[in-house]
């Protein structure tokens, strides 16, 4: 009892949030009588908030460095725009024109992180120029109208599902069987990590507690393994949502990059003098994020099915929103890539239960704003209790 | 004897982990100038947090009474309503204000709502005169030197209406006279009936001042000596603070100089911003294999801006001059470089300049040796843990656990847990930037032992002091800077501190031209 309320204390970062986020759905199930943790707006809330999670993985690496990117909303619809001219206009084979699209993010992130990380010009400053810079780009390249449709293939990305190869009936086979694997490959690497944890001499959570946890990992993830299924099964953008979560969290976690990432943010000088290049590093923070609003732009394009000279708008501020529910500070340093999901979900959750129950968009804006508000001020309360 | 002030009881207060004092208790006479010694993280800084409010009311046990009042401070303002002042060791003023300003805000002289800034110039020019200032009410915080900027503060503390003053470290970082004259001022105050409580590593300075001394340690109150009658020693009182006589601050070693490891010829270095001023002007030195070298000079003489251009060129504009390491000349352009030739540096700021304050102590010490500890594209965090433990264990850090937030060390801690992150680079060549400053004589005694034992395994040790014993104490050979030019070089056997200051005092601008 007592270990489960040391961890939670030391851990209330971390628990607040998946507390905040189960919290919502159980609220949002029961007002919504069930309607919430349907396949099919499941399915919805998944899609919905794709491009929100995109950005927001690309924008807590900008936030951990201590930077701010307030362009990514006009890059999105800048690249939607680009891409559409590419595809529609010029006829480009779709995954060209998909790989044009990334790498002109790429350059455009560059562009930025050049101002920011080499001549020292305020991030909020180079952004916010960028964000001018790129919504009026978007406007001269689609000439103030609206293109549209895009070729089927493309918006497989962000609208088709993954074929059933093992062809179920009414559940979608192929998406339990992959909900069964991820929860042995889950199961494994705990036990893993736990035994070389022990190897090692580090204190490890009671044996109750890691089986607790363990299990219910696993059932979280069956649920919505079964819940997919029962829809039209695994969307593709959902395999591109969890390549990037485990990825990033892999680097952040893993390698020497992230630890820079990190170290850069926490103290620049500090770092600087250890030997981490720190212009370096926040130079190709900003190639991601370039990369990753690119991504977004295309995922929200071929949603759309068409690129229009508004989309894309308040993107950022969801994103940074989404990043710092997720509890990353501002001042850099601290927050993590599944927090900025959580953080995604959060809103995302909200947006969705809101609007099932008829909420209309200005009391949505409105709530959605004390809700930032709300997090972040019980994360400082939450902060100056533990010091 | 007195009447008591303050007295505070039984003072009990626990962070996350650490019991940062334990049953303390505090007296102080009226009019009297009371010194609290500790070694680093012994509570001091705690004590006085609680005394003032910054910890409030509740979240330590114990009682405060003062004047006979007991007093449950809930934040500083309300200690300050009594008269409580303290001074912090890291200085609270703004830079871009003037001194009228600084000593002014938050307390502002007013006339019906509105800054009466006619009456504000006049009072602090009467605060300006008091405490012995010399500048002008209306000079930037910016444009004055460290010293003067602690008076302002003084002044700032004097303006609100003062019943015991509280110094924490003022004179960390002043030069000697700064800080003669801060003891002088102290002295004054005290005729005129000031009570002080003077927060100090310095033993000399509060054994020249101090009516009472206090000892903490680990969070308790030793004992409280008096030192009126003038019988108390600095061992006496190193006795009380590290619970064991300390025979010899600077441990012994078996000296063993070999060649010459690194040269330095002509290094001319310009300031960052003003190109025609030399921060290193034509500095030539070298350092031997297993040498402890010293690098005496006064604040400003340029011996940390030399030390940071030659460590990857992290400070100015490289004008000229070679490196040689053992007889070959190499190029060091940034820090990754310094590190891969092996050099070290570990800076006088620690917290801005040496930690990630927020990371844990793990993640600190292995921040410049992170390629040793690749295995494929991962970091093996199993080795990690293995090898900063070791680390740990190796320098003696105290704290619960590796995954600690280094922010939550004593500054000794925390020097070490820098010093363990340079270590675990394996360099050749260690440059120390006031190696000591701000810890106590526990912990300093530990980090010379670490010297020598680099040393002794044939590393190149250069240190830079502003304690000129320390420097005696320790180095094989010292090198004075004056103005950014080497001005004398003495073995240890022909150094002694006067010799030392004549050099470091010595301006050779005019034989440059």
């Amino acid at each position: 009892m007592n270990e489960i309320k040391n961890l939670i204390t030391q851990n209330i970062r971390k628990f607040g949030m998946i507390i905040a986020l189960v919290g919502i759905v159980i609220i949002f199930q029961v007002l919504t009588g069930g309607i919430l943790l349907t396949p099919l707006n499941i399915t919805n809330i998944i899609m919905q908030n794709s491009y929100i999670i995109i950005l927001a993985i690309g924008m807590v690496l900008v936030i951990i460095t201590g930077e701010i990117d307030l362009s990514v909303g006009s890059v999105a619809a800048f690249i939607g725009a680009i891409s559409a001219t590419f595809m529609i206009s010029m006829n480009m084979p779709v995954v060209l024109a998909v790989l044009l699209s990334l790498v002109i993010g790429a350059l455009i992130g560059a562009w930025q992180g050049f101002w920011v990380a080499f001549i020292k010009v305020p991030a909020f400053i180079v952004t916010l120029a960028g964000m001018l810079l790129f919504r009026g780009l978007t406007m001269v390249v689609l000439g103030g109208r609206t293109l549209a449709p895009f070729p089927t293939q493309f918006r497989t990305i962000s609208s088709s599902f993954m074929n059933d190869w093992f062809s179920g009936d009414s559940l979608h086979l192929f998406t339990i069987i992959l909900g069964v694997i991820a929860c042995i490959l889950y199961v494994v690497m705990q036990v893993k990590f736990r035994k070389n944890m022990k190897k090692y001499n580090q204190v490890v959570s009671s044996p109750t507690l890691f089986v607790t946890k363990v299990v219910s990992v696993v059932i979280i993830i069956g649920f919505f393994a079964y819940r997919l299924a029962a829809y039209a099964g695994i969307p593709y953008i959902l395999l591109i949502l969890l390549i990037l979560v485990a990825g990033y969290t892999f680097y952040m976690n893993r390698t020497i990059g992230g630890r820079h990432i990190y170290a850069v943010g926490g103290n620049e000088r500090a770092a600087l003098l250890s030997g981490v290049k720190a212009k370096k590093v926040k130079f190709w923070v900003y190639v991601n994020m370039g990369v990753l609003a690119a991504l977004a732009g295309l995922v929200f394009a071929g949603r759309l099915n068409a690129a229009t000279p508004q989309a894309g708008n308040l993107f950022e501020l969801d994103a940074i929103a989404a990043a710092v529910i997720g509890g990353a500070s501002l001042t850099g340093g601290i927050g993590t890539v599944v927090g900025a999901v959580i953080g995604s979900l959060i809103m995302g959750v909200l947006n969705n239960g809101m609007s099932l129950l008829g909420v209309g968009i200005d009391w949505q804006q409105a709530i959605k704003g004390l809700v930032l508000l709300g997090a972040v001020a019980f994360d400082i309360l939450n902060k100056k209790k533990s010091s | 004897m007195g009447d008591v002030i303050l007295e505070m009881k039984n003072i009990t207060k626990a962070f996350p982990g650490v019991k940062a004092l334990d049953d303390v208790n505090f007296k102080v006479e009226e009019g009297e100038i009371h010194a609290l010694v500790g070694e680093n993280g012994a509570g001091k800084s705690t004590l006085m947090k609680v005394l003032s409010g910054i910890h409030p009311f509740g979240s330590y046990s114990g009682e405060i009474h003062f004047r006979n009042q007991r007093c449950e401070f809930k934040d500083i303002n309300e200690s300050e309503a009594k008269g409580i002042v303290i001074i912090h060791q890291e200085l609270a003023l703004i830079p871009d204000l003037s001194v009228a300003e600084n000593v002014y805000l938050g307390n502002e002289q007013t006339e019906k709502g509105i800054i009466d800034w006619g009456k504000t110039t006049i009072e602090t020019n009467k605060l300006i005169q008091q405490v012995g200032l010399r500048v002008e009410s209306s000079d930037l915080i910016r444009h004055i030197g460290v010293g003067q900027q602690q008076l302002v503060e003084i002044a700032k503390a004097l303006s609100k209406k003062v019943n015991l003053l509280i110094l924490d470290e003022p004179t960390a970082a002043l030069n000697e006279t700064e800080s003669e004259n801060l003891l002088d001022l102290l002295v004054e105050f005290k005729k005129q009936g000031l009570t002080s409580v003077l927060i100090s590593h310095k033993l000399k300075e509060v054994l020249k001042v101090a009516d009472h001394i206090t000892v903490l340690r680990d969070g308790k109150t030793i004992e409280t000596l008096s030192a009126k009658d003038g019988n108390i020693t600095e061992d006496r009182i190193i006795r009380g603070m590290v619970g064991r006589s300390l025979d010899n601050l600077y441990p012994d070693r078996n000296v063993n100089i070999g060649d010459v490891m690194l040269e330095i010829i002509n290094w001319t270095v310009a300031h960052p911003q003003i190109p025609n001023r030399l921060v290193a002007n034509k500095v030539n030195f070298n350092v031997r294999k297993g040498e402890i070298l010293g690098i005496a000079g006064l604040m400003g003489a340029g011996r940390t801006e030399l030390m940071m251009s030659i460590f990857g060129r992290m400070y100015g504009k490289f004008l000229s001059g070679k490196l040689k390491k053992n007889g070959h000349e190499i190029s060091i352009k940034d820090v990754d470089e310094a590190i891969r030739h092996g050099m070290a540096y570990v800076s006088e700021d620690r917290k801005e300049y040496g930690l990630i304050l927020e990371d844990s102590i793990k993640k600190n010490m292995t921040l410049s040796g992170l390629s040793k500890l690749l295995k494929k594209i991962t970091i093996d965090e199993y080795k990690e843990s293995e090898v900063v433990e070791e680390l740990k264990v190796k320098l003696n850090i105290k704290a619960p656990h590796v995954n600690q937030k280094v922010i939550n060390l004593s500054g000794g801690n925390q020097q070490k847990v820098v010093l363990g992150k340079w270590i675990y680079t394996d360099p050749d060549i260690l440059i120390l930037d006031e190696p000591t400053r701000g810890i106590d004589v526990g912990a300093k005694n530990e980090i010379y032992k670490i010297m020598n034992k680099l040393a002794e395994n044939g590393k190149c040790i250069i240190v830079i002091s502003s304690e000129l014993p320390e420097l005696l104490g320790t180095c094989d050979r010292i090198y004075t800077l004056s103005n950014g030019c080497m001005t004398g070089e003495f073995l240890k056997a022909e150094a002694n501190q006067e010799k030392l200051m004549t050099y470091m005092t010595r301006d050779n601008r005019s034989e440059v031209k």
